[in-house]
C-alpha cells in the first residue's frame, strides 16, 4: 500500500519535473509583452519546485514508460546516476535564474522561457530510458541552445554562432538516429541498457553512433569548436549550458553506456584517448586565449575531457565526481565572467586587471573556482580527476601521463586568470566598455548564486574521497574504486602548485603577456581553436554550399530545362503535324475534290437537253458495249 | 456518411458559384463554416473507427456505377486514409481562416476551393481505380484554376506547366490502371478485391510494365527527382492558400497512390524493383535539401524542401519492399513512418506556405536578401515562423520526428546504405536556419520598417497546424494507433 502510493507520487513527480517546465516555458515564450513583468519570479518559483521535484525523485527513484512508436516506448527512469545528475542540473538551473534577475534586463519572458524549456529538456536526456526518450530531451536540449546563444538577435554574429553550435552537435547527433536503426536491426531493442546485446556488425554501429553523438555534445575533438562559438550568448546561458547541462550531458550519455562503450571492445579506449587528448589540447586552448570566457569555454572542453576519459576506462565513480564537481566550479567562474562583464563591458582578460579587488565578494568566489580548477588541494577537482586518472593509469600509463599533462596546462590557465584578477587595476592593458556599456555594478542578487557556488566547487571533492567515495560507488551500483595513493594525490597537489607557481613569475617577468613581440605558429594554432572551424568550413562547409549551388543550378538549367525542352518538342512535333496535315492530307483531300469537281463540268457538258445528242450518245455506248462483249468472248 | 463528408464542400461551392448577388464578407464566412462543418463530420467518422481486418475497409458504402466494366462507386476508410482525409479537412479550413482577408473574387475562390476540398477527400476515401483517377484528374483541374486565377508572378505559365506536367501523369496512371484491370481475373476496377487478389504475380514483366506506369504517373504528382521541377514555379507563383493546399493535400495523393495502389496491387513487381525506389528516396532527399540550399528565394526553398520530405516517404515505402533485408516488424516501422510523414508534411509545410505568404502580402516579395530584422517589427510572425521551422527540420518534439526516425529506423535496419540519406535532416536544418538567420535576425532592410505583424486570422490559420503538429509530436500514439495496424497490413501485402 505505501508503495504504491510510493511510486505514484514518484512517477508524477517525474512527470511533472519534464511537464511542469515545458509548460511553463513554453507559455512564457508565446506570453508576447504581457509576460515581461512576472517572468523571472515564475521562472525561479517554477524551478524551485522544480528543486523540490529533482529531490522527490532522487529518493523516490521512479520509473515511468509511455508507448511512444512501436517497439519504442518512451522511457524515463531515475537511478542513482541520473538522480545526481538530475538535481545538478535543476540546482545549478536555480542558482543561474536567480542570477539572471540581476543580470538580464530585456525580453525576459523570452529568456527565461527558452531557460525552462532547456531544462526540462535536460531532465529528459538525464532519466532517458530509451533511445527515443534520449533523442527528443537530446535534440531539444540543442534547439533551446540555439535560440539561448542566440538570444540577442539583433546581432547576427550572435545568432550565427547559435548556428554554429546547432549544427555541429546535430551533425553529431546523426549518431543517434543510427544507433537507434542498429538497435532495431541489430534486435536489441531500443533501451539504452540494452543496447550492448545488439548483434553483429550492428554492437559496432550502436556504439560508434551513441559515441560521436556524445563527442558532439561534450564538445571533444574534433567538435569542439562549436563551444567557442557558443560563447556569443549572455553570461548565464554560457553558466548553464556549458557547465552543468548541454555539454555535460555529452559526459553523461558515455558515462550511462558505459557496458556499451565496452561491449565493442574498441570503443571505450578510442573513448578514452579522445577524451585525454582533448583535455591536452583544448587545455594548451584555454591558456591561448584572451578571452576570459573563450578561455573557460576551452576550459570545459579540456574537463569535459576527463570524464569522457574516465568513461573510456570504466571510472564510472570519479568520472561523476568530476562531473558534478566541474559543473559547480564552471558554473561559478561563467557566472563571475558574466558579472565582470556587465559592470566593465568587456571580458577580454587584458582589461580585467584587479577585478576581485573592485568586487571582493565576486573576487573570493572566483578565485575558490580558479584554485577548484588548477586543481588545488583539497579544492574539489584535485580529488575528481585524480579519482579518474588512478584509474587510467591501471590501464595505461601513457593515458595518465597525458592526463597529467592536461592537468598541469589547467594549473596554468586556472593560474593566468588569478594573476590577471588580482594585480592592481592600474596594470590593465585595453580600455572597458569595449562590447558593452558597462554599468560598474554587481547586484548583490547576483552575488549570492557564487557563493554557493563557491562552497560547492571547494567541498564537492569529497564525492571522489574516502569515506563518501565508497557510498557514491555502492549507490551507483560500482565495486570501491581504487583511491589514489598518497604519490598520486600528493603529487598532483604539488604539480599544481608548482605551475601556478610559474604562472604567477612568468607574468610578472613579462609586464605585457598578452603581446608578446610576433605569435608563434604555435600560439595562434592554439588561440584559433586548433583551426577545427576553420577546417570544417574548408572541408565541410564550403563544398557544401558550392554544390547545393550547382545543384540548384543543374536543376534549373539542366532538368528543367529539359522537361520544357520536351514540351518545346511536342510543340514542334505539334506544328509539323500541322503543316503535314494542311499542306498534304488536307492538300491531298482538296486536290481529290477539285478533281471530282472538274470531271463533273466534263460530265455537265454532255447534258445538253437535245434529244438526238442523247439518242447518238446510246448509239455509241451500245456500239462500246457490242466491241467489249466480243474481244471478251 | 463518407458521402456526405466528401460532398458537402461540392453541394456548398454550387451553391456559392450560383449565388451571384452574394456579398463577399457572406461567401468568405461561409467557406469556412462549410469546412469547420466538414471537419467536425471527419471528427464523427474518426470517433467511429474501428479498425477494419486487413484488407477491408471501415465506413465503407458501395453502390453499382459502371458495371459493364465491374466499377463502382465504393469508398471507405483505413488507416492510411483516414489521417489523410482529417489531414485534408484540417489544411482546408485553415485555408478558410486565412483567405477571410482576400479580397480578390472571394465568392468564386471560396467555390473553387470547396470543389477542390471534394475532390481530396474523395480520392482519399475511393476504392475503386475509375473513381480514384476521376478525383485525381479533377484535383488537377482545380488547382490550376487556383494558381491561374490567383496567383502572382507568371501564374498562367506556372499553372500551365503544372496542369501538363501532372495531367501526362495521371496518363500513365489511367494507362497502369487499365493494365491491372486486363490482367485481373475476373476483370474489375475495385481496389479492395484488386489488393485482395494481387494480378500479375507471376508475370514479371508484365507486373513491372504495369507499376513503371503507375509509378511515373505517381512520381510525378509526388513529386520525386527527377519529375519535380513543376513544383517551384507552380509554388512560387500560387497563392498562399493555394500553395498550401498544394503542398499540403496535392502531394499526398502520389504518395498515398503508392501504399493504397502500388504495394497492395503489385506486390511482386513492387518487391523486385524496391530497390530502385529506395535510390529514388536517397536521391530525392539529398538533392531536394542541397538544392533546397542553394535557393535564394524563401517560397522556393520550401517547395524544395517538400522534395526531401517526400524523399523520405519514398524511402519508407521502398524498404517495405526489401523483404531480404528486414523483417516484417522493421519493415513495418518503415512503413508507418512514411505515413506519418504524409500527416507531418501536411500540418508543417502548409503552415510553412501560410506563412511565407505574409512576406508577399506585406512586401512584395520572397527573397531573403531583401528582408532583415523582422523579428523587431513582427515579433508573432517570427515566433510562429521559427516553430514551423524548428518542426519542418525534424525536431523531436514534432510530428516530424515521429515520422523521419521510424523512417530512419526501418529503413536503415532493412537496407543499411539507405544511412546516406541521413544528411538530409542535417541539410534541412542548415537552410532553415539561414532563413531565419537572414529573413527576421540582424539590421533592419527597406522592407522592415512598417512591416506589419501577423493579423488575428493569420495566427488563427498557422497556429492550429503548429499546434497538431507538437500534439502529435508528444503525443503520437492517437495517430499511430490507427495507422499502424494499416500498415502492418501493407506490408505483409507487399510480403506475399
Amino acid at each position: 500500500m505505501i508503495d504504491a502510493v510510493r511510486d505514484v507520487t514518484g512517477t508524477t513527480a517525474l512527470w511533472l519535473l519534464v511537464t511542469l517546465p515545458a509548460a511553463v516555458g513554453a507559455l512564457l515564450c508565446l506570453g508576447g509583452r504581457g509576460a515581461e513583468r512576472g517572468a523571472a519570479p515564475v521562472a525561479v518559483a517554477t524551478t524551485a519546485i522544480g528543486a523540490v521535484l529533482a529531490v522527490d525523485v532522487a529518493i523516490l527513484r521512479p520509473a515511468v514508460s509511455a508507448p511512444f512508436v512501436a517497439g519504442a516506448p518512451f522511457g524515463l527512469a531515475v537511478d542513482t546516476l541520473s538522480a545526481i545528475t538530475v538535481c545538478l542540473v535543476v540546482g545549478v538551473t536555480l542558482l543561474v535564474l536567480v542570477f539572471s534577475t540581476g543580470a538580464i534586463a530585456s525580453e525576459r519572458a523570452r529568456f527565461h522561457g527558452l531557460m525552462l524549456l532547456f531544462l526540462a529538456a535536460v531532465v529528459v536526456t538525464a532519466s532517458a530510458t530509451t533511445l527515443p526518450a534520449l533523442l527528443l530531451g537530446w535534440e531539444v536540449m540543442g534547439a533551446t541552445s540555439y535560440a539561448l546563444i542566440g538570444f540577442s538577435w539583433r546581432d547576427r554574429q550572435r545568432v550565427a554562432g547559435g548556428a554554429t553550435a546547432f549544427l555541429t552537435t546535430r551533425a553529431a547527433d546523426l549518431g543517434l538516429y543510427a544507433a537507434a536503426a542498429a538497435a532495431v536491426a541489430g534486435a536489441s531493442g531500443m533501451a539504452l541498457d540494452r543496447l550492448p546485446a545488439a548483434s553483429g556488425a550492428w554492437l559496432h554501429v550502436a556504439a560508434a553512433g551513441v559515441l560521436v553523438a556524445a563527442l558532439g555534445k561534450a564538445a571533444q575533438l574534433p567538435f569542439s569548436f562549436w563551444l567557442s562559438r557558443a560563447m556569443e550568448g549572455p553570461s548565464p546561458v554560457s553558466a548553464l549550458l556549458h557547465s552543468a547541462a548541454m555539454v555535460a550531458m555529452g559526459g553523461y550519455l558515455l558515462l550511462r553506456v558505459g557496458p556499451l562503450l565496452e561491449a565493442s571492445g574498441w570503443a571505450a579506449p578510442a573513448a578514452a584517448w579522445i577524451g585525454a587528448l582533448t583535455a591536452l589540447l583544448l587545455g594548451a586552448v584555454a591558456l591561448a586565449q584572451r578571452d576570459l570566457k573563450q578561455l573557460l569555454a576551452a576550459s570545459t572542453s579540456a574537463q569535459l575531457g576527463f570524464v569522457v576519459l574516465a568513461a573510456g576506462v570504466s571510472a564510472l565513480t570519479g568520472g561523476t565526481a568530476h562531473l558534478v564537481a566541474h559543473a559547480a566550479t564552471k558554473a561559478l567562474l561563467f557566472l563571475a565572467a558574466g558579472a565582470w562583464l556587465g559592470a566593465l563591458g568587456t571580458k577580454a582578460l587584458p582589461a580585467l586587471s584587479g577585478v576581485a579587488r573592485r568586487w571582493p565578494v565576486v573576487g573570493v568566489a572566483a578565485t575558490v573556482g580558479a584554485l577548484a580548477l588548477a586543481g588545488v588541494a583539497p579544492l574539489s577537482l584535485w580529488a575528481t580527476k585524480d579519482a579518474v586518472l588512478v584509474v587510467a593509469l591501471e590501464h595505461s600509463a601513457a593515458l595518465y601521463v597525458v592526463g597529467l599533462a592536461a592537468t598541469a596546462l589547467a594549473a596554468a590557465y586556472a593560474g593566468k586568470i588569478l594573476v590577471v584578477v588580482w594585480r592592481s587595476s592600474a596594470e590593465a592593458e585595453e580600455p572597458l566598455d569595449t562590447e558593452e556599456a558597462g554599468t560598474r555594478r554587481v547586484h548583490r542578487v547576483q552575488q549570492a548564486p557564487l557563493v554557493v557556488l563557491a562552497a560547492g566547487a571547494a567541498v564537492l571533492g569529497v564525492l571522489a574521497l574516502p569515506p563518501v567515495v565508497e557510498l557514491l560507488a555502492h549507490a551507483l551500483g560500482q565495486p570501491p574504486p581504487p583511491t589514489g595513493g598518497p604519490w598520486e594525490l600528493g603529487g598532483s597537489a604539488v604539480l599544481a602548485l608548482v605551475v601556478l607557481g610559474l604562472v604567477r613569475w612568468a607574468m610578472r617577468a613579462r609586464p605585457a603577456p598578452f603581446h608578446p613581440a610576433p605569435p608563434r605558429a604555435a600560439t595562434r594554432w592554439a588561440t584559433s581553436w586548433l583551426g577545427l572551424e576553420a577546417a570544417t568550413h574548408a572541408v565541410v562547409v564550403r563544398p557544401a554550399l558550392a554544390l547545393s549551388q550547382w545543384l540548384a543550378r543543374l536543376d534549373d538549367r539542366v532538368l528543367d530545362r529539359a522537361v520544357t525542352g520536351v514540351a518545346r518538342g511536342a510543340l514542334a512535333v505539334g506544328r509539323g503535324a500541322a503543316r503535314v496535315d494542311v499542306g498534304g492530307v488536307d492538300a491531298a483531300v482538296e486536290r481529290l475534290a477539285g478533281g471530282v469537281r472538274r470531271l463533273g463540268g466534263y460530265v455537265r457538258r454532255l447534258q445538253t437537253g437535245e434529244l438526238h445528242h442523247y439518242y447518238l450518245g446510246a448509239v455509241a455506248v451500245l456500239a462500246a458495249c457490242v466491241v467489249l462483249l466480243v474481244l471478251v468472248r | 456518411m463518407l458521402s456526405i463528408v466528401v460532398f458537402l464542400p461540392l453541394a456548398a461551392a454550387v451553391v456559392l458559384a450560383a449565388a451571384r448577388g452574394l456579398p463577399d464578407a457572406v461567401a468568405r464566412w461561409a467557406w469556412v463554416a462549410v469546412a469547420a462543418v466538414d471537419l467536425a463530420l471527419v471528427g464523427v467518422v474518426w470517433a467511429g473507427y474501428r479498425t477494419p481486418p486487413p484488407g477491408a475497409l471501415a465506413w465503407s458504402e458501395q453502390v453499382p456505377w459502371i458495371p459493364g466494366v465491374n466499377s463502382s462507386y465504393h469508398v471507405g476508410v483505413d488507416g492510411l486514409s483516414l489521417p489523410l482525409v482529417a489531414l485534408t479537412a484540417v489544411v482546408f479550413l485553415a485555408c478558410a481562416v486565412y483567405a477571410l482577408r482576400e479580397e480578390r473574387r472571394p465568392r468564386a475562390q471560396a467555390a473553387l476551393f470547396l470543389f477542390l476540398q471534394t475532390t481530396c477527400l474523395g480520392l482519399f476515401v475511393a476504392a475503386d481505380l475509375i473513381l480514384f483517377f476521376l478525383f485525381f484528374d479533377l484535383s488537377i483541374v482545380a488547382m490550376y484554376f487556383v494558381i491561374g486565377g490567383w496567383g502572382h508572378g507568371d501564374p498562367a505559365r506556372s499553372a500551365l506547366k503544372f496542369f501538363l506536367y501532372t495531367f501526362l501523369g495521371s496518363l500513365a496512371l489511367l494507362a497502369g490502371f487499365i493494365g491491372l484491370y486486363v490482367a485481373a481475373s475476373p476483370h474489375t476496377f475495385d481496389m479492395v478485391a484488386l489488393a485482395a487478389a494481387p494480378p500479375l504475380t507471376g508475370a514479371p514483366v508484365g507486373g513491372g510494365l504495369v507499376l513503371a506506369a503507375v509509378l511515373v504517373g505517381l512520381a510525378v504528382k509526388t513529386p520525386t527527382v527527377p519529375f519535380h521541377t513543376w513544383l517551384p514555379p507552380a509554388h512560387t507563383d500560387a497563392p498562399a492558400v493555394g500553395s498550401a493546399v498544394l503542398a499540403g493535400v496535392l502531394l499526398k495523393m502520389g504518395t498515398y497512390g503508392f501504399v493504397r495502389i502500388a504495394m497492395p496491387m503489385l506486390p511482386a513487381a513492387w518487391r523486385a524493383w524496391a530497390w530502385v525506389i529506395v535510390v529514388v528516396g536517397v536521391v530525392s532527399v539529398l538533392y531536394g535539401a542541397f538544392v533546397a540550399l542553394g535557393q535564394t528565394d524563401l517560397k522556393r526553398m520550401i517547395a524544395y524542401t517538400s522534395v526531401n520530405h517526400m524523399g523520405y516517404v519514398v524511402l519508407g515505402v521502398g524498404a517495405a519492399g526489401l523483404v531480404a533485408g528486414a523483417d516484417a516488424a522493421t519493415r513495418q516501422v518503415a512503413v508507418t513512418g512514411a505515413v506519418t510523414q504524409m500527416v507531418a508534411h501536411g500540418l508543417i509545410t502548409g503552415a510553412l506556405f501560410l506563412l511565407v505568404g505574409v512576406l508577399r502580402d506585406r512586401a512584395g516579395t520572397y527573397d531573403m536578401a531583401s528582408f532583415g530584422g523582422l523579428a523587431r517589427p513582427a515579433p508573432r510572425f517570427a515566433t510562429l515562423f521559427a516553430v514551423a521551422a524548428f518542426a519542418s527540420l525534424g525536431l523531436p518534439g514534432f510530428v516530424g520526428f515521429v515520422a523521419e526516425f521510424q523512417v530512419f529506423v526501418g529503413t536503415i535496419a532493412a537496407v543499411p546504405a539507405a544511412a546516406l540519406a541521413l544528411p538530409g535532416i542535417l541539410v534541412t536544418a542548415a537552410l532553415f536556419l539561414r532563413a531565419l538567420q537572414s529573413v527576421f535576425t540582424g539590421p533592419a532592410e527597406a522592407t522592415t520598417e512598417g512591416f506589419g505583424d501577423l493579423r488575428r486570422v493569420e495566427v488563427w490559420s498557422v497556429a492550429p497546424l503548429l499546434g497538431l503538429a507538437l500534439l502529435f509530436g508528444v503525443l503520437p500514439r492517437p495517430l499511430l494507433d490507427v495507422i499502424e495496424p494499416a500498415a502492418q497490413a501493407v506490408t505483409s501485402m507487399v510480403g506475399r
